[in-house]
């Protein structure tokens, strides 16, 4: 029995394909293969020997299949090793080309300036960009004869012959946003009011239209010092520089009073801005406490309440903060542009995970 | 507004530096654009002493000279004229930097001898237009710091000079003495008493002055005198000197006693030479159509109500504005007429407007002067005349009244901390406005008449908070509205921006923010460009326009890139576009345009040419972003600029446009220069209905374990049948039964004849109660024949 197991597992080993097993499988364990030849003669046996021999036999079939098995797994590993080995590809050639879309600066920072503000409890408001000159102007207290009308180079839209009235106005801030938001809403109110404005200016530094979003918060108790607070806070989260400092600068703006210009203080070592440190102020915004007149336009009791405004360029805040350097660029659309200075589609900016990556 | 730190100290006696006064000009609201001060640009200069000075052996015209300096006895070359011993004069070392001619000296060699530095002119040192030789000082120790000698002997070449800028709201800051007031009233310092005794006259103004009674609510005042026997001509160095410093060119004595007193005082005056007014003068409205030839030599035409001062030949002034030049004085005056009088700031700036004039005296007549000043101007500018160039004055001529500014606001000391957030001592505050030349009564703060822009209790509030310097302000917590987690604040539409912003760009797609106005020619192509939504005063031909729609931006914007070389392009934006001129006529869009190919060749081989169903994806995946439903219907017949044969609409419903895709017309590109193909989509947001509820639960998922069935279809149908109909007509076969249709070949033409197609479709059978028998497949499958059929006249394909 010794040689019989010997010769098949050896053969089963040596066995160079899935044919030349399958004929060994018969041979050995098929029906009239020579173990199961050997099977039959056991009930020609004593009991002895059949105690003897019957087990014996059965671990030799047993044997002899898991060898089998083995091998088949043996061979087949063999045969996808040679076919794989056969299977290379040069993977440094270039993948499928997926096209790779972006953000606009002005987007992705109006949407982190929303956020910001949203944690204060301000709303998003919008409004028409062709205003009245009731709205644009005279419900801020700039009455036609005030210079900052003549200053703002203002864009007036065409009337037909025989249309009298004044002309409209391509908002010039989106202050006319805030008249409406009062009207709409009255007070208390928090809003900012991103937008595009217009103003018939074009140089190095500026375009005839560029971006602003301004804010206001009425209530029966806010003063300027909520609006220094509240400036403050958001250049810290906005710029991510904890040591923000601010410098408020009195000023004037016909429908604020007081009025404040605010700095930045910053550093332009290297010829690159770093915030917070240094000993340069860089002018970021305007702000001031509403002026009455322009709280009885937007219809609230100015007797009752009082608040606080401000402006800032969407533009400029972003060109700060990205260091891009050519505002007039952002309305080309150059492509390198766009690419360069743009943002991932998934780059959402939140408070939870932060503004910038 | 420019002034020297002499002329501020003139008015104000202070002890303060530079520096602090600089400081608190800018933090009271007089904002410092700029300081240009000597001291600085001529630090290192130092002087020297001429010890010997021979001719160079090689050069006739240069001297060889020996310098005593703080650094010991150095050699100079030198090819001044006057350069010669004994001379004390002002050294450039080596390593100073000469402004005058933009060099930082060396050690250099001059015709083989060497030079250790510079003996400098005027000039070289930026002192004057002096260059006739080397500066020689009558005074002056060898080593001494030259900006200390000129502090010493000459300090007005050492004055810095200040420019800040003037918010509209103050006028009293146009001239020196307001500012001055502002840093006394911050504590720099105490003002200076500047009065002056009126000048009595000795005989009667030959000279009348009327003023129209219906002029004077635009001319209320005017005051008037002739001072006769004065001689004009250059003006003392003094006075050349202040004007030069702040940039103003002197013309004569008289000229500059006006300008002089418009920097001082913010006072304008004007003086007409006496002997050319033909009888007396008038102050008029205009009637329109009156010429005027103004001190600029450039002839004006006046409009009606302007004002107007005229004598017997006509108009000889624009109130305000300008003076004439027939009347004006020259050298050879010797009668001269001053005028003091008080314009109508609303009346001056229409005015000015109007006839494009931007001169000293309308920049401060619209701001507004000090009335109350204007009897008193009269008299120091006589005063000023008469000591420089001599004469006799006569009585002064009044016509009109000054008119009425007093008021008085209520100083509530409260209102500082309630509305600024500072804590002020209530004397502090009263303090403040004392200083700043308000007369408090009680509790009633009088303003003063210099003061036009204060109008109010605000304004109060505002000018102590500015004294008390709002860069010292704490900020103070904003409480939050509610407590607790913030809720959202977005609008839905405001969401729906967004997210078809992020999908647009996650498929891909670059945002543009291209301009809101465009040129009439692209504006028209897409159904604008005419005169409702024409701007008056374009900065351009090309942005005549608001856009009608943002694919001719996003069109502009492609020939830009593919002129730079770039022609596989996905561009979008979202923004406002303009349905007309009134507020509120512009609804939002949101934009895609691609062109070229979907990419670069590739190993591949997957570039293709972008195609209508490339931006048909993208159209449904921004409208799905935005929760638009998915069920809607295709239509054709969009506008013109679309290819009439290659776009859809979809639509819930023939009025309700969700959004347009498609190719654009081939002459749209063309006449914008755009090499095409182009494919685009543009979305309105709007039309997508809001839902009617928000719920945030999503309903039961339906799901089955039981097997599934897909069984394909081919249909020959006329080529014209389109693959919806189709579909819908087999997803109609059996409600129940039908989960999907799905197109999965066209094949026109070939074996099947002109005007026939083979639509194929996969049919996906979701049984929802038993295992589908071959029976039941059957019968579905019939059914869908059927419809099919039905719907479209097309036959199963064999």
């Amino acid at each position: 029995m010794d040689d019989l197991r010997d010769k098949y597992i050896s053969a089963i080993s040596s066995a160079s394909d899935e044919a030349v097993l399958e004929d060994l499988r018969v041979q050995a364990v098929g029906k009239k293969g020579e173990v199961s030849l050997k099977m039959r003669e056991l009930g020609k046996m004593t009991p002895e020997e059949r105690q003897v021999a019957g087990p014996a036999l059965n671990a030799l079939k047993d044997e002899i299949n898991s060898a089998l098995a083995a091998k088949k797994v043996a061979l087949a590993d063999a045969a996808l090793n040679e076919r794989l080995k056969t299977e290379w590809l040069d993977v440094s050639l270039p993948a499928r080309e997926r096209r790779v879309g972006t953000i606009h600066p002005v987007s992705q920072v109006s949407e982190e300036v929303t956020a910001i503000f949203a944690d204060m409890g301000f709303a998003v408001a919008e409004g028409p960009q062709i205003e009245s000159d009731w709205y644009n102007f005279d419900a801020l207290n700039i009455p036609g004869h005030h210079p900052a009308r003549a200053e703002m180079d203002t864009f007036y839209t065409h009337r037909k012959d025989g249309d009298n009235r004044p002309p409209h106005v391509l908002r010039t801030h989106t202050s006319p946003v805030q008249i409406r938001s009062m009207e709409a809403q009255g007070a208390p109110i928090r809003v900012i009011c991103p937008g595009r404005v217009y103003r018939a200016d074009y140089d190095q530094t500026h375009t005839p239209m560029f971006h602003q979003v301004e804010g206001l918060a009425i209530d029966t108790d806010i003063s300027m010092a909520n609006l220094k607070w509240v400036l403050e806070e958001f250049c810290r989260a906005f710029f991510e520089v904890d040591g923000v400092e601010l410098r408020f600068r009195a000023s004037h703006f016909p429908f604020t009073e007081p009025s404040a210009e605010v700095d930045i203080r910053c550093s332009w070592e290297g010829g690159t801005l770093k915030l917070g440190e240094g000993d340069d102020w860089l002018e970021i915004l305007g702000s001031g406490m509403v002026h009455p007149k322009v709280l009885e336009a937007g219809g609230i009791d100015p007797a009752k309440y009082q608040g606080f405004a401000f402006g800032m360029g969407i533009d400029r805040i972003a060109m700060l903060k990205y260091g891009i350097p050519d505002l007039r660029a952002f309305f080309d659309s150059d492509l390198r542009w766009l690419r360069h200075y743009g943002f991932p589609a998934l780059d959402q900016p939140s408070l939870q995970g932060g503004l910038s990556r | 507004m420019k002034f020297t730190l002499s002329w501020l100290k003139d008015h104000l006696e202070t002890d303060a530096s530079l520096d602090d006064i600089l400081y608190a000009l800018t933090d009271l609201g007089l904002e410092v654009e700029g300081v240009e001060n000597p001291l600085d640009r001529l630090a290192d200069f130092t002087i020297g002493k001429v010890v010997r000075a021979e001719k160079h052996p090689d050069a006739d015209k240069l001297k060889v000279c020996q310098v005593a300096t703080d650094a010991g006895e150095t050699q100079i070359i030198c090819g001044a004229p006057n350069a010669r011993e004994g001379i004390t004069v002002v050294i450039a070392k080596p390593g100073v930097y000469v402004p005058g001619i933009d060099t930082t000296i060396g050690v250099g060699k001059i015709r083989g001898i060497e030079s250790y530095g510079m003996m400098c002119s005027e000039r070289e040192m930026e002192l004057s237009e002096e260059h006739d030789g080397i500066i020689e000082l009558p005074s002056g120790e060898v080593g001494q710091r030259f900006v200390d000698w000129l502090a010493e002997n000459d300090p007005a070449k050492v004055d810095p000079v200040i420019e800040i800028a003037i918010t509209p709201n103050r006028p009293d800051a146009l001239g020196v003495r307001g500012i001055a007031r502002d840093l006394a009233a911050r504590g720099l310092g105490t003002m200076k008493a500047r009065d002056t005794d009126p000048v009595p006259g000795s005989f009667p103004c030959p000279i009348k002055v009327t003023i129209d009674a219906d002029t004077l609510d635009q001319a209320p005042v005017f005051y008037g005198r002739v001072i006769k026997g004065v001689k004009n001509g250059p003006s003392p160095a003094w006075l050349q000197n202040v004007l030069k410093a702040i940039g103003l060119r002197p013309i004569s004595t008289l000229v500059d006693i006006t300008n002089f007193f418009t920097y001082d005082r913010n006072r304008p005056l004007h003086v007409f030479d006496a002997d050319k007014v033909q009888g007396d003068l008038r102050v008029h409205r205009a009637k329109g159509g009156e010429t005027f030839l103004g001190l600029d030599e450039k002839d004006y035409t006046l409009e009606a109500d302007m004002t107007a001062i005229s004598d017997e030949n006509g108009v000889e002034s624009l109130a305000g504005i300008m003076g004439g030049l027939e009347t004006g004085c020259t050298d050879e005056t010797t009668n001269v007429f001053l005028e003091a009088a008080f314009f109508d700031p609303i009346r001056t700036a229409y005015t000015g407007r109007a006839l494009k004039i931007n001169s000293d005296a309308r920049y401060r007549f619209e701001r507004g002067i000090d009335p109350a000043w204007t009897p008193v101007g009269i008299e120091h500018a006589t005063r000023m005349i008469l000591d420089l160039c001599g004469g006799e004055a006569s009585e002064v001529v009044v016509a009109g009244e000054i008119p009425d500014h007093s008021r008085a606001y209520k100083l509530d000391t409260a209102r500082v901390e309630s509305l600024v957030g500072m804590s002020l001592p209530a004397d502090e505050q009263r303090a403040s406005l004392e200083a700043l030349g308000f007369v408090m009564d009680g509790d009633m703060a009088q303003v003063p008449s210099w003061r036009p822009d204060v109008q109010g209790e605000a304004d109060l509030v505002e000018e102590v908070a500015r004294i008390a310097s709002l860069t010292k302000l704490e900020g103070k917590p904003l409480k939050r509205t509610q407590p607790g987690v913030p809720k959202p604040i977005l609008t839905p539409m405001q969401r729906r921006e967004q997210a078809a912003r992020r999908t647009a760009a996650a498929l891909g797609y670059n945002e543009c923010v291209t301009y809101s106005f465009i040129d009439k020619a692209s504006a028209s192509l897409f159904g604008g460009g005419d005169d409702a939504t024409m701007l008056e005063n374009p900065i351009s031909s090309e942005m005549s326009h608001m856009r009608p729609a943002l694919l001719p931006g996003l069109l502009q914007a492609a020939a830009r890139n593919q002129a730079r070389g770039f022609s596989n392009l996905a561009l979008f934006e979202v923004g406002a576009a303009f349905h007309g001129g009134e507020p509120g006529e512009q609804h939002l869009q949101v934009s895609g345009l691609i062109v070229g190919q979907t990419g670069h060749k590739d190993v591949h081989g997957s570039q293709r040419p972008v195609d209508v169903f490339d931006v048909k994806a993208d159209a449904e995946a921004v409208l799905a972003a935005i929760g638009a439903p998915a069920k809607v219907q295709i239509l054709r017949g969009a506008r013109e600029w679309w290819h009439p044969g290659r776009h859809g609409m979809i639509c819930l419903g023939p009025k309700k446009v969700l959004g347009t895709f498609g190719e654009l017309h081939p002459k749209v590109l063309q006449e914008m220069d755009v090499k095409g193909p182009a494919m685009a989509f543009t979305i309105w947001p709007a039309e997508v209905p809001m839902p009617k509820k928000r719920a945030t639960s999503r309903g039961a998922l339906a799901m089955t374990d039981l097997q599934a069935v897909e069984r394909d279809f081919a249909f020959v149908v006329d080529a014209d049948t389109e693959a919806l109909t189709l579909v819908n007509a087999a997803a109609g076969a059996d409600k129940a039964l039908v989960d999907e249709v799905r197109v999965f070949d066209e094949f026109i033409g070939g074996s099947l004849g002109e005007g026939k197609k083979s639509l194929a479709i996969t049919v996906r059978l979701q049984p929802t109660e038993a295992t589908l028998k071959d029976a039941d497949i059957e019968a579905v499958s019939a059914r869908i024949v059927e419809k099919v059929t039905k719907a479209t006249g097309g036959t199963l394909r064999g």
